[in-house]
């Protein structure tokens, strides 16, 4: 396994082969830190939100003393799912469809129908006595609710480190240091493995090309109208910057396959400013800090394996694999609480035109990487390449901050992806 | 001023669903007023296109941008070409009580969209909002609603 992945490159099987894919579900999301929802998404006791940790279907479900559990979606009797809303409300108890067994919020068996039925049967001793199986290490940073399936390697806090500076930048953008999931989440089916996603995330030498197009396209309709910026020709418009730019932004990797492009400035540096949003910031926080909280850029922040969050513009992607060769996007948006409508409004309007499965710019990406999963099955070259930049002591420091067009969090990606798909094997 | 009739209103919408079709954007825009809005929602039953995520909520401005793209031979996503067929049951008229309008009319509808060797089916109900203007009737504002928007689609890359 370990051989697959070198200084500058990968085998292809670790984007194409089913085999590797079973194994990715089995070990590397299982022993990773792996994002499952936002706090916001069940703020009663008793709201539940449903959703994957890899292939594995789980529930983040909101107790009746208000802490937040995150269950395996199982009844412990046949099998059958619990759950099969994506989210709602299961009052004090989840029920099971199929026989009426009775689950607490915390997963625990409440009731059996003719329970009488069990005694001297040895089912106190059983698996299915225990009730739905709860996740017990589960970690709420500032909202953001992680789970690791498996109790072994790193600490949450050792696991990302740094990096969430790149979440409490996002948090700390609302004037009263809140996020709240809001307008609807988009889905977006792709055909190419989750990974080819999560490294396009940090691929800076792919949106002048890409993205021509679109972004021709907007410039020309743009220059029609004298140059007159609408506020989606403002998100659409910068995706033609050239080279250079992208060079000067900066990459920044920390430890574990984290990182973020856009360390100097990025493509949404330039957004106008919305009416009394500073002022609601700098009363919050007081100038000086409110300045540095906005100034900061991090463009896409990756957090390894499969969450891409974006600070600025205070959205979310999640990679969520199916298969090898096919993976469900979903890209989430955030309401900072206490801020302008105008902002939300910002982010609906970024997702739908970017992120949506009916966007302007994303078609182009979806048919880039349907290319590469078929292209990577071509005989005559079973190698990817990640060498831009590279250097052999690049990732020695932990964390480093280089040229935006390096290669590097990929690089990084892959290492931590070797390391924690082997740990357990 | 003449008071348009249904078949007017209704011809109106066919003939949208074939300038689409035949690939006549330059006149399917034509069609729209200059503050023209066309909508699909994310939700069923959405009435909030600003604070609720839309799958398009786009003005004239972007629809040209759509159509530039998608004549551009850069567009990476149109090799091979998209190609779309709408089939429309007859239009019921919601609305029809002035002579300069709005006029609102119901469609049902099943699009289809192909590239390559693909073929999507997407069941669609549109609503169409139908003005005068300088004595022509024109789209105010086209909204889709398709029977499942929520789901996790593959690209949709024309005009439903």
């Amino acid at each position: 396994m370990a051989a697959l992945v070198r200084e500058g490159e990968v085998h292809r099987d670790v984007y194409v082969d089913p085999e590797i894919f079973t194994l990715e579900m089995r070990h590397l999301f299982a022993n990773t830190w792996v994002f499952v929802g936002h706090e916001s998404q069940i703020p009663s006791p008793g709201d539940y939100y449903s959703t994957s940790i890899g292939d594995q279907p789980v529930l983040m479900v909101r107790h009746t003393d208000h802490s937040i559990n995150v269950l395996y979606n199982r009844c412990p009797h046949k099998g059958t799912r619990i759950v099969a809303d994506t989210c709602g409300n299961a009052g004090k108890f989840f029920r099971c469809p199929y026989h009426a067994w009775h689950f607490r919020t915390d997963g625990a068996l409440h009731s059996v129908p003719l329970s009488k039925g069990y005694r001297d049967t040895g089912f106190e001793s059983s698996h299915a006595v225990r009730g739905m199986t709860r996740i017990d290490d589960i970690h709420d940073y500032r909202g953001f609710v992680f789970a690791r399936l498996r109790a072994t390697g790193p600490s949450f806090e050792d696991f990302f480190g740094e990096s969430l500076s790149s979440i409490d930048n996002m948090v700390d953008r609302s004037p009263v240091g809140r996020l709240e999931v809001a307008g609807g989440t988009f889905r977006y089916m792709h055909r190419c493995n989750w990974k080819m996603l999560v490294e396009n995330q940090t691929d800076a030498c792919h949106p002048m090309v890409v993205h021509d197009s679109a972004s021709q396209a907007a410039a020309d309709v743009a220059g029609v109208l004298h140059n007159q910026r609408t506020p989606e020709l403002e998100l659409l418009l910068p995706f033609a910057s050239p080279y250079d730019f992208y060079e000067k932004a900066g990459i920044r990797v920390w430890a574990n396959g984290h990182g973020h492009t856009g360390v100097s400035f990025s493509v949404h540096s330039g957004y106008s400013s919305i009416p009394e949003y500073m002022e609601q910031m700098v009363a919050a926080y007081g100038r000086e800090r409110a300045e540095r909280i906005l100034g900061e850029n991090r463009h896409n922040t990756i957090y390894f394996p499969n969450l891409m969050i974006k600070g600025p513009i205070q959205l979310a992607r999640v990679f969520k694999p199916v298969a090898a060769d096919r993976t469900l996007v979903e890209s989430w948006s955030f309401r900072l609480v206490g801020a302008p409508d105008a902002l939300l409004e910002r982010t609906l309007a970024y997702n739908r035109l970017i992120n949506a499965p009916t966007s302007i710019v994303g078609h182009d990406d979806w048919e880039i990487y349907r290319r590469a999963q078929e292209g990577l099955h071509a005989a005559g070259n079973e190698w990817v390449n990640l060498q831009r930049l590279y250097d052999p002591v690049e990732l020695e420091a932990g964390s480093t901050t280089t040229n935006g067009t390096s290669e590097i969090q990929m690089r990084n990606q892959f290492r931590s992806w070797a390391r924690f798909m082997t740990m357990t094997m | 001023m003449k008071f348009p009739s249904e078949q007017d209103l209704a011809r109106l919408v066919t003939l949208e669903a074939r300038l689409i079709d035949e690939q006549r954007y330059e006149a399917w825009l034509d069609l729209f007023t200059d503050d023209a809005v066309y909508w699909i929602p994310l939700h069923v039953g959405q009435t909030d296109p600003r604070l609720e995520a839309s799958l398009i909520f786009e003005d004239k401005t972007l629809l040209r941008i759509r159509v530039k793209r998608l004549m551009d031979r850069r567009a990476i996503s149109q090799h091979p070409q998209s190609r779309c067929h709408h089939l429309m049951q007859t239009s019921h008229i919601d609305r029809r009580d002035g002579a300069e309008g709005p006029f609102t009319t119901w469609t049902p509808a099943h699009y289809v969209e192909t590239r390559g060797d693909s073929q999507r089916l997407y069941a669609i109900w549109v609503t169409h909002t139908l003005a005068r203007v300088d004595d022509r009737l024109k789209i105010r504002a086209k909204r889709i609603d398709l029977v499942n928007p929520g789901a996790a689609f593959e690209s949709i890359e024309l005009f439903m």
